[in-house]
């Protein structure tokens, strides 16, 4: 038997979820798409976005795939995080959002 | 090899010989393997091909633009992008087809959007697509385009016209397109001989080498036989003697044969146009068009962007008059993000003054930048595509509310004076009751909106004609309306330039034509053989 500590997958923990309000300007559009997948891609853990608290879950590592939620501005952001470094990621990016992606 | 004689339409004047330049994202331009595999690896190398293109070119940028193209390395370094292509791959799609139609799709989703932000980064979608389009053909579109070649494709975009350099030659052969199309303006506005509507480009499998365009009867060489070629190159020396003739009383004022002072103003895009001009050849600026300005940046200019743009114009005219033209977006110049996609009829649409009275958050930052360089010289606004008197009130009071704004905070500025283009009937017909400080009158949309016969339409063209007398009486009647007025009355499109009308646009009073720099030279001589 292998040990299901070492070997656990991203499956294997509880997401976590937490939401932010899009502050800045635009919305998430390109410049903030960017930073957001760039910033969930150091992440191993599986990261997902959504406009609605159930859903429908998009990929945050993927550029092309945010692009599409086309969130606006003040629209509300759900994070749903699945991955031993779940938490980091997860307060990490909340940072992110409540920044304003750095643009003011 | 026989030389291949095609007969197209004459777009722009002109003769041009050079080496043959093939612009296609045409399917034809690429040899298709039928094999998915090696479709599939195509297009993963022209994907990475793209992506490395861009990267190098983010390193000499800075700002704002390598924001923009960071973005544009994410997309593409982003698999979900080309997802859906490689699956019309597996399914026998060949790669250029099956990433086009992927582009396509998500072209299509963010112009939808009902977010401004997102409806823009469209252009960023279109600019991917076709980078990776022209590494999967083999073809840099703007790279290639080296000055003095002849451009053979079916059309051109005006974007990928103006990243080429005309300054040394070359000419265009177009499969498709239309005289009065916006890249016709644009060249005939540099000077590049162009002809239109060839048909299809089929050179029996073998690509030519050289190409003769003769953008004065509409035909295009390609190969030609060393005879022929001799006479043209003849034509091209007798040309260019008659046209030095011709630059020589180009800085001199213009006057008819009878002695009547003809007032003659550049028609321009850019401040670019006017580089190495002498001011001396013309009596002012009649038209700037700003249309450019939004089309180069992405997304919409800032105030002093616009500003300092307008200021350099007014410094090179030097205390001569300089109209410039707020936005006329709309109809067949669409900005990304700011005209309105799909309408049934763009040309009976929300275009020129009726967008910026739509959008007033885009059309402050431009009244705002004009009031600002209003300072720098003796500059004109115009209002383009007004209907009734009430548009050009709604701007004027928005002109004044933008003075007194800036006034109010301190900013040095001046209120400049407000007139409309008369480009719609019920403008001409009505042009006294209008409260202008002038009219110029827009011969191209003057003519179609009267005559019903679209600009970009090959098949109506020969009724698309400003010498028709319906079109010349507006022209009179405006001319008469000026002149009761007290005010100016100029013609900036297409018509002041065309020799075959100068004697028919004299007799309706008109004594102000304004014409693209390279028309000026032809407009002066032909002015002084014509009695008013």
């Amino acid at each position: 038997m292998h040990d299901a500590n070492v070997s656990r997958s991203a499956d294997s923990f509880v997401p976590l979820t937490a939401s932010a309000v899009l502050v800045n300007p635009v919305g998430l559009h390109a410049r903030p798409s960017v930073k957001l997948t760039q910033l969930a891609k150091s992440f191993a853990a599986k990261i997902e976005i959504a406009l609605d608290a159930d859903g429908p879950w998009t990929d945050a590592k993927s550029p092309v795939k945010v692009m599409r939620v086309k969130a606006p501005q003040g629209a509300t952001l759900h994070f749903r995080v699945t991955g031993a470094d779940g938490e980091t990621a997860l307060a990490t990016l909340l940072a992110l959002v409540h920044d304003g992606f750095g643009e003011t | 090899m026989a030389e291949i004689l095609l007969t197209g339409r004459a777009a722009s004047p002109g003769l041009a010989i050079g080496p043959v330049t093939l612009l296609t994202t045409a399917v034809a331009a690429r040899t298709q393997t039928g094999d998915p595999a090696q479709e599939k690896a195509a297009l993963q190398a022209a994907i990475g091909d793209a992506t490395a293109e861009l990267a190098e070119l983010v390193t000499t940028v800075a700002g704002e633009a390598a924001d923009i193209l960071e973005f544009q390395v994410a997309m593409l370094g982003d698999d979900a992008l080309a997802e859906g292509a490689y699956d019309a791959i597996e399914a026998g799609i060949p790669a250029d087809h099956a990433w086009r139609a992927a582009l396509e799709a998500e072209i299509a989703d963010y112009r939808a959007s009902d977010d401004e932000h997102f409806r823009a980064r469209s252009a960023d979608l279109v600019d991917i697509r076709d980078r990776v389009l022209s590494h999967l053909n083999g073809l840099d579109q703007a790279a290639t385009i080296t000055g003095g070649a002849i451009v053979a494709c079916d059309d051109i975009s005006p974007s990928a016209f103006l990243a080429a350099d005309w300054t040394r030659g070359g000419g265009l052969a177009l499969a498709a397109g239309s005289p009065s199309s916006h890249v016709a303006m644009l060249a005939r506005a540099r000077g590049a001989p162009m002809v239109v509507g060839l048909g299809p480009l089929s050179w029996g499998g073998r690509t030519p080498n050289v190409a003769l365009v003769d953008g004065d009867a509409g035909t295009v060489i390609l190969d030609p036989e060393p005879e022929t070629r001799r006479r043209f190159e003849q034509r091209m020396a007798e040309a260019t003697a008659a046209r030095a003739a011709a630059e020589a009383g180009r800085s001199k004022p213009a006057f008819t044969a009878d002695g009547q002072r003809i007032t003659v103003l550049l028609n321009i895009a850019a401040p670019e146009d006017l580089a190495g001009l002498d001011p001396a050849i013309c009596d002012g600026i009649g038209l700037v068009r700003t249309e450019f300005l939004f089309e180069a940046s992405h997304g919409l200019p800032d105030e002093s962007a616009q500003c300092e743009a307008y200021r350099r114009i007014l410094a090179w005219a030097d205390g001569r008059p300089v109209t410039i033209r707020t936005l006329d977006a709309g109809g067949d110049k669409p900005i990304a993000g700011l005209t309105i996609d799909n309408e049934s009829n763009p040309f009976l649409g929300v275009r020129g003054i009726r967008l910026s009275l739509a959008r007033p958050e885009v059309f402050r930052v431009q009244l705002r930048a004009l009031a600002r360089a209003a300072v720098h010289g003796a500059l004109k606004v115009m209002l383009p595509m007004v209907a009734v008197p009430a548009e050009l009130d709604a701007a004027a009071a928005r002109l004044d509310a933008e003075v007194a704004a800036l006034q109010a905070q301190g900013i040095a500025c001046a209120r400049p004076p407000l007139g409309i283009m008369v480009e719609i009937p019920a403008a001409a017909l009505r042009a006294e009751q209008f409260a202008a400080a002038f009219y110029s009158i827009g011969s191209n949309d003057l003519t179609q909106y009267t005559m019903a016969a679209g600009r970009d339409i090959g098949a109506v063209a020969d009724l698309n004609d400003t010498g028709n007398p319906a079109v010349l009486a507006l022209i009179a009647g405006t001319v008469e309306a000026g002149r009761a007025r007290g005010v100016e009355v100029s013609l900036c499109g297409d018509a002041a330039a065309d020799p075959r009308l100068t004697t028919a646009l004299l007799a309706t009073g008109l004594t102000t034509f304004s014409v693209a720099p390279v028309a000026v030279a032809q407009l002066k001589a032909t002015l002084a053989k014509v009695p008013r």
